[in-house]
């Protein structure tokens, strides 16, 4: 607890216990010592709301809730209700308290939850660590971290290994090694080891600094609810505040004219109910609060959302389009498959690493990976490289032929027609067909749960759309269950894609495309939400996109939805409830069945309860 | 330009105020308040005297809501 809030604590504390003290006191009913007796209590408790009131209507701000409780428990003074007066004061004290603390316990958490801040960086100097200030570090300059300690600036590991806890950053619990030669980036956590980094960026440059940036201003943009709360609010306590004045003297006034006794002090005394049930605090405080805890909650699980607004149009997600390579595959190709033809598998795939020993495409790296051990590039001779189809070399006294079917038709070779997503080199050794080996690019081990997951939470249809030949996205589409594909696709045209299926679909449904953050920033503003996957470490994606995944798994499209959609219905929850509880008690209020008692009750309580179902958008862990 | 200032101050409505009162200052084009995370983001019309528009910006807030502060 604040001083603040301790000090309205105690206060609270002693105007209970003085009202207790006067309630048993035998005072006479009416009597002005009762009255001055009361009044302790009630300035103990009140003289900052009746402060604030007073200022507001200095300062021509008239119509806040310090207004409505202000006048409400005067008014009840002046009526005679000592008790209620004093009580309303002290209960709305309380909820406020409540509140307050609520607030600050949930602002506590998510800040925690968000600690990635590095607070010093560890330099050698003279041979002897000093902690310094990581804004002053330079670019190339080496840090040591030590286990325990937080990387504080992005860079490239130059001596040591050792597990880094990444939970902060993805949500991901299991650590990841880093060794010498690998980036590494801020906000993870040394677990083991001590790293000595030559850092690659400035700290503001850092992927800590980033992401703190980024969820600490993630409210600028408003959501719909919050922009309705904050005009409803601007509305409804000057709309409150005239009816009450309109319950007090129209009534009466009409009783006078038909020749009925007018009976003020009833009309009055409802009244002033009315202004103690229509403080708008529960709205006001419980939206802004949901929002909060479900950005909060989904950042603990790796899903950076940008503001508010986004995690509206992310419940009403029903188009998902997605990008093929780095999103649902692996981005990374490797020899998948090895079929020899009268030779055995080994020898095939090292006369094609041979042979490719020179080329830089990444098919032959893959083939130079697989094949593992150092090649012995002066064997081969003769290397002749044929556009479009592969190549030719001698290795020793044989000719080898390396590539796809155009190159083995120029051999007078003829092969089967493979279906199977990835690109085929075909081997002919002497102009002798000796077999293919695949490459392909890995579907992620998550991609068919994710699709699965997606139709679960309710997306309509599900897009990939791909620059790879038709053949191999329309094997990954069938395998992954996706409704539509596109493929051999130029960059460009994955925009128009785009802007056809926005035009398609209904104005209230929203389109998702989930890319890499790669060469797709176009189509990811176009999008209405643009969410970019597995961007630890890629600046460009955290800036084009509206929602940002920390890992590379496509599950947690799904996951961003179903936290959007918890968090959007705990809006709406609240809403409703604080909406219609209050307009039912006003009704009552009018007609005379709700006294002042009630009327704090009601207002207080439902103040309580927005705001322990709004903290419930925090939990987010099984959504 | 755009700056982003702490601020404090008690209540969700009261921070909505504060957003209004600096929207309607001369020479802010845009203002947000993030109550939970008690921050104030200006954006000043071009060629604006910062320290000035703030101190304005300020005055109006403690008009409207008296019981608050922004951290220059």
């Amino acid at each position: 607890m604040t001083k603040k809030q301790k000090k309205v604590l105690i206060r609270i504390i002693i105007a209970a216990v003085l009202m207790a003290v006067l309630l048993v006191l035998p005072l006479e009913e009416g009597s002005i010592l009762r009255f001055l007796l009361f009044l302790v209590p009630y300035f103990v408790i009140g003289y900052d709301i009746l402060k604030k009131a007073f200022k507001g209507i200095k300062n021509k701000q008239v119509f806040d809730e310090n207004f409505l409780m202000a006048v409400a428990t005067v008014g009840a003074m002046a009526l005679g209700e000592y008790t209620e007066g004093v009580a309303v004061m002290l209960f709305y004290q309380i909820g406020e308290l409540f509140q307050s603390y609520a607030v600050g316990k949930s602002r506590k958490n998510i800040s925690a939850l968000m600690d990635i801040r590095p607070d010093f960086a560890n330099i050698k100097q003279d041979g002897k660590l000093v902690q310094v200030d990581p804004d002053e570090v330079e670019i190339g300059t080496t840090i040591i971290v030590q286990p325990g300690e937080k990387i504080p600036i992005d860079g490239v590991v130059i001596d040591g290994s050792a597990s880094l806890d990444t939970a902060a950053l993805t949500g991901e619990s299991v650590p990841r090694m880093a060794k010498i030669g690998d980036e590494v980036i801020s906000g993870c956590i040394n677990m083991s080891g001590v790293l000595s980094i030559r850092t690659t960026k400035e700290f503001g440059e850092s992927t800590a600094s980033k992401i703190l940036d980024l969820v600490e201003n993630a409210s600028s943009k408003k959501s719909k609810p919050e922009n309705f709360i904050s005009k409803f609010a601007r509305v409804y306590t000057p709309a409150v505040c005239y009816s009450a004045l309109a319950l007090a003297v129209i009534p009466p006034i009409l009783s006078l004219i038909i020749g009925v006794e007018p009976n003020w002090s009833q009309w009055i005394y409802r009244a002033l109910t009315f202004l103690v049930i229509s403080c708008p605090c529960a709205l006001v405080i419980s939206i802004p609060l949901t929002f909060f805890a479900g950005i909060g909650g989904a950042s603990r699980e790796g899903v950076l959302v940008k503001g508010s607004n986004y995690l509206d149009l992310l419940s009403r997600a029903k188009y998902v389009v997605m990008d093929k390579t780095g999103t649902l595959t692996e981005g990374v190709f490797e020899v998948t498959k090895i079929v020899p033809e009268g030779i055995s598998e080994a020898e095939l795939l090292e006369t094609a690493a041979v042979v490719e020993a020179f080329s830089n495409h990444p098919i032959s790296k893959s083939l130079k990976e697989a094949y593992g051990r150092p090649i012995d590039s002066t064997r081969v001779k003769n290397v002749q490289e044929v556009p479009g189809a592969g190549i030719k070399a001698n290795i020793g006294d044989t000719s080898v032929a390396a590539g796809n079917e155009k190159l083995m038709a120029s051999l007078g070779l003829s092969v089967n027609t493979i279906a199977e997503p990835g690109t085929e080199i075909h081997v002919a050794i002497d102009g002798v067909y000796k077999g293919y080996i695949l490459i392909s690019d890995r579907l992620k081990a998550t991609s068919k749960d994710a699709v699965a997951a997606m139709k679960k939470a309710g997306v309509k249809k599900t897009v990939m759309l791909t620059g790879d030949s038709k053949q191999v996205a329309d094997i990954v589409a069938a395998d992954l269950g996706l409704d539509e594909v596109y493929s051999e696709l130029l960059p460009a045209d994955k925009v128009t894609k785009v802007e056809e299926l926005l035009e398609f679909k209904l104005p209230k449904e929203q389109l998702i495309f989930v890319g890499d953050g790669i060469n797709d920033a176009p189509v990811l503003s176009r999008a209405d939400i643009g969410v970019a996957m597995g961007a630890l470490g890629s600046d460009a994606a955290i800036e084009a996109a509206d929602v940002v995944l920390m890992d590379d798994d496509p599950k947690k499209i799904a996951k961003a939805i179903g936290i959007a959609k918890k968090c959007m219905r705990i809006v709406y929850e609240n809403i409703y409830f604080a909406i219609g509880i209050k307009v039912g008690c006003l009704l009552l209020g009018a007609i005379g069945i709700a006294n002042m008692w009630f009327a704090i009750f009601a207002d207080v309580g439902v103040m309580v309860i927005a705001v322990l179902n709004a903290i419930r958008a925090l939990r987010v862990k099984n959504v | 330009m755009k700056k982003t200032y702490k601020i404090e101050v008690d209540c969700a409505n009261c921070a909505n105020k504060m957003e209004q009162a600096a929207k309607d200052t001369a020479g802010v084009a845009d203002a947000n308040v993030n109550f939970m995370a008690l921050k104030m983001n200006v954006e000043f019309v071009e060629g604006a005297d910062v320290k000035a528009v703030m101190a304005e910006v300020l005055k109006n807030c403690k008009k409207v809501e008296d019981d608050c502060e922004i951290y220059l």
